[in-house]
């Protein structure tokens, strides 16, 4: 991908922002990526699904299942805020 | 198609257009804040809106009347190729989750309203950033004409706007164009706000029905599929290849996988999505969208089967784009086919008004304001900003009613390649400031020369000129231009970079804090409701 440099070099470092939880946050956001950008995995005609071939259900599952993986990303991250917010309230 | 007017089906549709045309109107006084003549009210809908809202906003936005007549026909035209749009929904979310919190919260803290904004404070460059508004603008327009390129083929398939002079062949499309024009003039982003529910249940409701109803009649998925499998299976005489495939074959894979993550790179970045996202009132409520929005895409890929209905059902047209109205009209019932057109009609209202908004925003920002009139009053903006939807939406009807079709579908492809060379400077900047200006400057050039040309010299399956996928250097294999350009536009950026740092070419004023790029809806220095930019303030405040 094509993301760049996490931090800038003049920012001021927070404590821990990069923790096990954030990780796992972003390897959710990954797995889609390999999952559909990898097309030889599923360009196949069976097994079909009512009739509909391999090749389209497989790739319309992974709607829902990118949304959920969306979704543990989405509680992890927020807890992730509160957590430093909550923490910069004490240090004020 | 049937001879003559379908007059059931044109009640309906005319009855469902008067609807989302008194609601436009309404919509002025939808949520209306005190002072509403600046651009945060007219142009971001006070930024105020909330989960739903910008759910449907951004639904009635990202999915519009040509993607629901472009993508089932692209399938109907070559199969597998076309459902390139699912992953490239799917991609788009987590990428989203990922950039768009972090433009939000700086563009809240600083009053920006357009993505060029934040690209001028980031980098202290208007060059830049005035660069990435032209971009914009010229990625957005032939998308506006498109969505009236899709009103027209569902008036054609009805049977009206087929008179013999031009005027009364028009009609219809002036008369849908200027109601369009006139609320979005007096209610800004509000009008397409409302419009969107209407336009999302409609849409709902046809595909729900299409999906189950269509392939009952047709003997179920199993034979639609075996009719397509045949249709693609034969050989055109001409070229002696088979009209497409129903899986993506080895050669094909590159093309469908490049094509699908550079769709989803540029998705998010087209101005007006951009506004909406910037319309909604916090963090969050981006980030919950980016869970609740892939329902879309789950109805994108029911629809794209449509395309398999299409042929199965023996439907054969000229102009693949009809297929689908087509399809409709043989099927359907007449009521039905004029909720259905309906659909397809609202569904244009809806991104064509936001997307005037954007453009109008990224003008009245980035060009009058920074080079014309830099003490403009936020009243001035917003009067500035109106007219120039207006002019927008007037352009884009010249396009559709003086060039051919293809011209707008082909200016639209090469929207995305353009759109996707502002990835460097605008998610790079949301990440680090490392970039130098004249570095992005510079790679933005590049990739957009390199994927103008190379597109240009591409041939599509129906024309010799802009194709969009086309052999990538060093790797030898086909895929998605914009994508080989955008590649590009990064090694020039950053090679220039190192080379300037080097050598002391003089870097803009960064005018955000780190801190500004996770700021929150409630914390210090960012209010509920942003109080509009300041007059006179021309960088920032």
């Amino acid at each position: 991908m094509t993301e760049p440099p996490m931090e800038p070099p003049e920012s001021g470092r927070r404590a821990a922002v990069v923790t096990v939880p954030m990780i796992v946050a972003g390897v959710c956001l990954a797995i889609p990526f390999v999952a559909m950008l990898w097309v030889g995995s599923y360009a196949r005609l069976t097994p079909t699904f009512i009739g509909i071939p391999f090749f389209y259900w497989y790739q319309m599952a992974w709607v829902p299942i990118s949304t959920g993986l969306t979704v543990i990303a989405y509680v992890i991250v927020r807890r992730h805020e509160r957590a430093h917010k909550a923490e910069a309230g004490e240090r004020a | 198609m049937k001879d003559g007017v379908n007059g059931v089906a044109l009640a309906v549709f005319i009855f469902f257009f008067l609807v989302v045309t008194v609601m436009g109107f309404v919509a002025s006084r939808w949520r209306r804040a005190e002072n509403a003549d600046n651009l945060d009210e007219w142009g971001l809908g006070g930024r105020s809106f909330g989960t739903w809202i910008t759910w449907f906003l951004l639904g009635g936005d990202l999915y519009t009347a040509y993607t629901f007549v472009a993508v089932p026909a692209a399938i109907y035209a070559g199969g597998a190729a076309g459902f390139f749009a699912v992953p490239y929904t799917i991609l788009c979310y987590p990428l989203v989750f990922t950039f768009l919190p972090r433009l939000w919260s700086v563009a809240h803290k600083h009053g920006y309203v357009t993505s060029s904004d934040f690209v001028r404070g980031r980098f202290g460059s208007k060059g830049l950033s005035l660069a990435l508004a032209l971009t914009g603008l010229l990625a957005t327009m032939p998308y506006i004409a498109l969505q009236l390129v899709g009103i027209q083929a569902v008036l054609d398939v009805l049977g009206v706007g087929g008179g013999s002079n031009w005027f009364m062949k028009d009609l219809p499309l002036l008369i849908a164009f200027g109601v369009l024009a006139a609320y979005t003039y007096s209610a800004g982003l509000r009008a397409p706000a409302l419009i969107a529910f209407v336009k999302d249940a409609l849409i709902y409701i046809v595909i729900i029905v299409a999906i189950i109803y269509i392939p009952i009649k047709l003997g179920g998925f199993e034979h639609i599929f075996a009719k397509a499998g045949d249709a693609f299976a034969q050989k055109n005489p001409a070229t002696g290849k088979p009209r497409g495939s129903l899986v993506s074959g080895p050669d094909a894979q590159w093309a469908y996988a490049t094509l699908a993550l550079g769709s989803a790179m540029a998705l998010f970045l087209y101005p007006h999505s951009v506004t909406a996202v910037l319309s909604s009132k916090s963090r969050n409520v981006i980030r919950r969208n980016t869970t609740i929005l892939p329902l879309y895409s789950l109805m994108l890929g029911l629809l794209a089967m449509l395309g398999f209905m299409a042929i199965a059902a023996g439907v054969k047209v000229k102009n693949g784009q009809l297929a689908i109205p087509q399809l409709f009209e043989d099927m359907f019932p007449d009521w039905f086919t004029g909720v259905a057109f309906a659909a397809i009609g609202i569904g244009a209202l809806v991104p064509a008004a936001i997307m005037s908004i954007a453009a109008a925003n990224l003008f009245t920002r980035n060009i009058y304001k920074d080079f014309i009139k830099p003490d403009a009053s936020p009243e001035h903006e917003a009067k500035v900003s109106k007219l120039a939807s207006l002019l927008v939406k007037v352009g884009a009807l010249i396009f559709v009613l003086t060039m051919d079709k293809t011209v707008a579908i082909n200016f639209q492809l090469l929207g995305g390649i353009w759109i996707l060379q502002t990835v460097p400077a605008l998610v790079g900047g949301l990440f680090t400031r490392w970039f130098h200006r004249w570095g992005l400057l510079a790679g933005w050039a590049v990739g957009m020369t390199y994927g103008t040309w190379r597109a240009y010299d591409t041939p599509s399956a129906t024309q010799d000129h802009f194709g969009n996928t086309n052999l990538i250097p060093f790797i030898g294999e086909k895929g998605y231009i914009g994508l080989t350009a955008f590649a590009l536009n990064v090694i020039v950026a950053v090679v220039l970079t190192l080379v300037f740092k080097a050598t002391g070419v003089r870097d803009g004023v960064d005018e955000t804090k780190p801190s500004d790029y996770t700021a929150d809806a409630g914390d210090p220095g960012v209010a509920e409701e942003l109080p509009p930019a300041t007059a006179g303030a021309t960088g920032g405040h």
